[in-house]
């Protein structure tokens, strides 16, 4: 009994992850310009590193600043598409006109999320691996000295916390049918602001500083740059991926409790019915 | 499991509805104003329906049946009172209450840029349907409503609304639920699409003694496709009977038998077009 209830979970969090291909498969064009547009973005903020000697004038070590920036863009790239894919989760329903059906079938809020979230690592997996490829061929990059499995790790314990991220986002749909998906932009740029992405947090103001330090990206960027860049040992970052998984289980824990009262909300005000 | 597959006691839903206020003397101002109404959409209902029935509920744009059908597929929740199907509560046991239902509402929601057989196999993953169990019948469906093969892996965009409905009535049959919530299945469907749709209802009811919910204010469906049709006029339930009984409410005219649109004239002094107008007047007002 317990095990048929489980293969039901299991089509059912496959479900999402069919879904989502399938809407790859019918938007390829946009996946084409988001594509370019990621690739651009990242090269063209790696190039500041390249161009650091001449914006300043002084002698710097220019291939340090690339690699610093390259790390950054990539990995930011990669937590983006895991805080889009599942911040989407409900407004693709909405812009599709989906909701109410979804929302009437007999699949758990979990394992909706479990589905969206498997396809999300293997997106974010491979377009990271793409503009990765890409951007190889414009620097020259020396990860001669990268800890390639503690980055893995380090990353997949980052994804973690930014399920978790990505569904508090996902409650903006649910609660404003209209502007709720763009609001997930704003939730998007402000851990982009505080997390040291393209810079050490302690060039941020004072006061910013606890702020970034709550920030789980900020961790994920940090343990990246020490494995791909300084080569850091596997056991020295198991104290960061400790935080990152446990940052991670409590963002996703409040994340569900939240979005099963916004839930509970908007089948009490009417919510759902709106396409948006 | 009860022997009523639908329970409806004291229900009331009401809605907030937010309506732009203009400033006094014209002024404009940074943040617009807002003023609160609230909409009783359904007044303290009480309805049972049997295992096996086709009930029908007919009224009016505005008159409560769509809230009522959201009610009973979990998108909703009542203010208070309670529905149960088959012995569950909507609200507080909803898992069990999404796997004997389904729904078919006018707007044919889908993801317009999927063929019928993405769209329909989306559905039957989410209701733990394995694919050699799916793709089989979802295609003996769809061909029983005349949909033609070659449409089956086209985009949905591509189809005619009526297509894209019969589609969606598919998908309703597709899970095998054991309660049917119609929600004006045939409203926008030209005559030979709405015989087809209607003829399905019938053949799945007898084969599957599944119970219809069944919401109209195409007078004639009604009639023909219920055995017990309960008349909603501004979320109150005027009338409550099989169509022969209300029908004869109203006293036969020149050897004209009555019609159900005579009886909702009889019982509520309006039409069906006068209705609707005084719910839209109200809205604007």
């Amino acid at each position: 009994m317990r095990s048929k209830a489980m293969i039901r979970e299991m089509r059912g969090a496959y479900a999402f992850v069919e879904r989502n291909i399938n809407l790859i498969k019918r938007y390829w064009g946009w996946e084409v310009v988001w594509l370019i547009y990621s690739l651009t973005n990242a090269l063209a903020i790696t190039y500041i590193g390249n161009g650091m000697s001449a914006i300043t004038g002084q002698v710097i070590d220019t291939q340090a600043v690339v690699k610093y920036l390259l790390v950054g863009a990539l990995i930011w790239q990669y937590l983006s598409v895991i805080f889009y894919a599942i911040s989407e989760m409900i407004a693709w329903e909405r812009w599709e006109g989906t909701i109410e059906y979804t929302f009437m079938a007999p699949v758990s809020r979990p394992t909706h999320l479990v589905g969206t979230t498997l396809f999300a690592i293997g997106y974010g997996v491979v377009r990271t691996l793409v503009i990765l490829v890409i951007v190889s061929a414009f620097f020259q990059l020396d990860l001669s000295n990268a800890n390639i499995l503690g980055a893995v790790l380090m990353l997949l314990a980052g994804s973690v916390s930014f399920v978790g991220l990505g569904i508090w986002a996902a409650v903006l749909p649910l609660l404003y049918p209209e502007r709720g998906a763009q609001m997930t932009n704003a939730v998007a740029a402000i851990l982009l602001l505080i997390s040291g992405v393209y810079y050490p947090i302690e060039t941020l103001p004072q006061w910013l500083h606890p702020i970034a330090r709550m920030s789980p990206a900020t961790y994920v960027i940090e343990g990246m740059r020490s494995c791909l860049l300084d080569g850091l040992g596997t056991r020295a970052l198991l104290p960061t991926i400790g935080v990152l998984i446990g940052i991670g289980l409590i963002v996703i824990a409040i994340g569900l409790a939240i979005f099963g009262r916004v839930e509970m909300y908007a089948k009490r005000a009417g919510r759902l019915k709106r396409s948006g | 499991m009860s022997a009523l597959a639908l329970e409806v006691e004291r229900v009331r839903k009401t809605f907030t509805r937010k309506e732009r206020v203009p400033r006094p003397n014209g002024k404009r101002g940074l943040f617009k104003q807002l003023k609160k109404e609230q909409v009783v959409a359904l007044k303290d209902i009480d309805l049972q329906v049997p295992k096996g029935e086709a009930f029908g509920v007919l009224g009016p744009n505005g008159s409560g049946k769509s809230t009522l059908i959201r009610l009973a597929s979990t998108l909703l929740l009542p203010d208070s009172g309670s529905l149960r199907i088959f012995g569950h509560d909507v609200e507080h046991d909803a898992t069990a209450v999404k796997r004997l239902i389904n729904r078919v509402s006018v707007d044919a929601a889908f993801f317009k840029k999927f063929s019928p057989i993405e769209n329909l196999m989306y559905a039957a993953r989410l209701y733990g349907m394995p694919a050699s169990e799916a793709k089989p019948k979802m295609r003996a469906i769809m061909s029983r409503l005349g949909l033609k093969e070659s449409t089956f892996t086209q985009p949905m965009e591509h189809m005619s609304r009526g297509m894209q409905q019969k589609v969606a009535v598919a998908r309703g049959f597709l899970t095998s639920p054991i309660l049917l919530l119609l929600d004006e299945p045939t409203t926008g469907l030209d005559p030979h699409s709405k015989r087809d749709v209607q003829a399905f209802i019938r053949e799945i009811r007898e084969q599957h003694n599944a119970t219809v919910l069944l919401t109209t204010h195409d007078m004639e469906e009604a009639d023909r496709l219920c055995d017990r049709i309960a008349i909603i006029d501004d979320g109150h339930i005027v009338a409550l009977d099989t169509p022969k009984e209300l029908k004869a409410l109203i006293p036969t005219t020149n050897g004209d038998k009555p019609t159900m649109e005579d009886v909702f004239i009889a019982l509520t002094g309006r039409t069906f077009e006068d209705a609707e107008a005084e719910k839209e007047e109200v809205a604007g007002a």
